[in-house]
């Protein structure tokens, strides 16, 4: 048996070796590396993405190309943060060209010193920087309807989140003077139909920004640039771009954009006036509508949860149609009113299944299913939409809407 | 384009005003220019609403040149929305939210138009016409009669027919709110 030990060994070896060779053929093709060596592309001054990603905002149809939204692509986000490229927009007169050098920001009403800023003075001052969600008013107004949006990026697109820099408006006004029965902020932007919306005292003496960074470097001139408002939780058209004026005053000013837009008509005919927090949200980003898996197996289902209200606290995720809710793990840490990443592990079994999932917040707030809402709110409030969203998983692996 | 004078710094318009020391001392005061023309925001009350005047008929006029292309000949919508009509609706299926049915102040219709409209050349009417255009808007929507002028004075005093239809944010409203977190 001695040869024959000899000889298997050998014969081991001979396999083992070609073994590693065909590796190293198969991996050559993978990785498509070519003999000779061929130098990549020179260092360039501003990066881009590879050519091979293809996710883009997507724009409703508007009569006029200046009007409108552009809404996130969620369902191709990881992690917590939108890229500044893929931030949503929501335009009332087209995006002005601003330069920063001849921008003012002028502070005035019932103030003991009416001034005027430049935005060079402005970010000389001591400044704050804070991750937090942006959500339009408006997102997910498709939902209201019996018939709701197709994918997560067209009923859940209008919210995005970023890293914001920028000054406390606080401070600013403590520049200014504020002088006593002032109430209310009126703030105005720079755009061609000069966005006016009023703003309560406390809220800006508390935690807004007049911001004029977001994710690393100067705001993007969609969103803002060279100067916006940042109203951490409350509703994006709040948060006024291209900030050219606040004006202290004792009365909210009934903009158009607080009145005739902006509330939130109910059953009785009654709208809601100054209805400008976000209440908590999640969807599953995947699987979600428009996707498909290619065979049952193993998956990580994720999605994202926030609320204008603060952290969030809990995901339960249904994977049977809401029969039973499991908690999902939460990626930490859990910014308060900031994209909040969820996960769960999961086994499609190749059987047609609905799947959902509902975020409470640490107000104890807990996302309510879009029936609950409708009971309560009717069909015609257009804003403020922030019920479940159930995907079906077919048997073939495809995932579409469903309304329930 | 009175608005757009801030543009041409004139500083002859500098109104230093009483001085306690703020923290960082920066900017410098605001002027007269800058506060008119980059905050002319108008107050439900009737503040800061210009002088000048303007009646239906003359409103008609400019309505015809500057507004009906996108609102339509008689203000019932087109590329641009409906401004009248939709009383009776707000509770309905299918809500019509015009300046008749739904606006509660009148001075928000001086102030939008002021600041928005013309959508393409926004700015482009004066004070006067943006008095008379108002009037004719709401001429239309039976809220003013044919002979009524509009002025600083006069305007504010608009009762509009949906007033009283704004209710304050009654949220968290839905569902079972009361259950703490873990």
């Amino acid at each position: 048996m001695k040869n024959s030990g000899k000889t298997s060994r050998r014969r081991i070896l001979q396999i083992g070796a070609a073994a590693i060779g065909g590796g190293l053929l198969t991996q050559q093709k993978t990785l498509a590396l070519e003999t000779p060596g061929k130098l990549g592309t020179p260092l360039g001054p501003y990066g881009d993405r590879s050519p091979f990603e293809k996710a883009v905002r997507w724009r409703r149809e508007s009569k006029t190309p200046e009007t409108g939204s552009s809404f996130t692509p969620l369902q191709d986000s990881v992690g917590t943060l939108t890229p500044s490229s893929l931030h949503y927009e929501r335009h009332h007169s087209g995006i002005p060209s601003i330069d920063p050098s001849q921008h003012r920001l002028v502070i005035h009403g019932m103030v003991d010193r009416p001034l005027s800023l430049s935005v060079a003075e402005i970010r000389r001052l001591p400044s704050v920087t804070r991750t937090m969600v942006l959500e339009c008013g408006g997102n997910s107004a498709s939902e209201w309807a019996a018939s709701t949006a197709p994918d997560v990026q067209r009923s859940y697109g209008l919210a995005s989140c970023s890293e914001w820099t920028g000054v406390p408006l606080s401070l600013l006004l403590a520049e200014v003077g504020v002088r006593p029965g002032a109430s209310w902020v009126i703030a105005e932007g720079a755009d061609a139909c000069r966005m006016e919306r009023s703003i309560p005292l406390a809220k800006a003496l508390n935690d807004v920004l007049v911001a004029y960074g977001q994710n690393g470097e100067a705001l993007r001139p969609a969103q803002g640039y060279p100067l916006r408002l940042r109203i951490p939780g409350w509703e994006g058209n709040t948060n006024v771009k291209w900030l050219h004026s606040l004006k202290l005053t004792d009365q909210p000013y009934m903009a158009r954009d607080e009145t005739s837009k902006y509330s939130d008509l109910m059953p009785d005919g009654k709208a809601r006036i100054f209805t400008y927090e976000m209440e908590a949200k999640s969807v599953i980003t995947f699987p979600s509508g428009g996707q498909t898996l290619p065979g049952p197996g193993p998956y990580e289902l994720s999605g994202l949860a926030w609320s204008g209200r603060g952290r969030i606290e809990r995901v339960e995720v249904t994977t049977d149609g809401g029969k039973s809710w499991v908690r999902a793990q939460l990626q930490e840490p859990r910014l308060p009113m900031a994209f909040t990443r969820f996960r769960l592990p999961w086994r499609f079994d190749g059987r047609e299944t609905v799947i959902a999932s509902r975020a409470t917040d640490e107000s104890g707030y807990i996302q309510p299913s879009r029936e609950a809402l409708i009971a309560v709110r009717g069909t015609n409030s257009t804003y403020h939409f922030n019920g479940m969203k159930f995907w079906k998983v077919r048997a073939d692996g495809t995932v579409i809407n469903v309304e329930t | 384009m009175w608005r757009h004078s801030a543009l041409v710094l004139v500083l002859a318009g500098v109104v230093p005003l009483a001085a306690q020391s703020p923290t960082f001392g920066v900017g410098r005061p605001a002027t007269r220019e800058e506060v008119r023309d980059l905050g002319a925001a108008i107050a439900p009350d009737g503040g800061g609403l210009p002088e000048g005047t303007g009646t239906v008929a003359a409103g008609r006029e400019v309505f015809a040149a500057q507004c009906s292309r996108c609102h339509g000949p008689k203000a019932e919508g087109d590329v641009g929305p409906a401004l009248v009509g939709g009383q009776g609706t707000l509770r309905t299926a299918r809500p019509l939210k015009t300046v008749g049915s739904f606006w509660p102040y009148a001075t928000t219709l001086w102030d939008y138009i002021n600041r928005a409209m013309p959508f393409d050349q926004p700015g482009l009417l004066k004070p006067p016409e943006v008095y008379a255009v108002v009037a004719y808007i709401l001429n239309l929507n039976g809220i003013i009669g044919d002979a009524a002028v509009m002025d600083a004075k006069s305007l504010p005093k608009v009762r509009m027919p949906n007033r009283d239809g704004f209710v304050a944010d009654p949220r968290p409203d839905v569902g079972d709110t009361t259950r703490k977190p873990n």
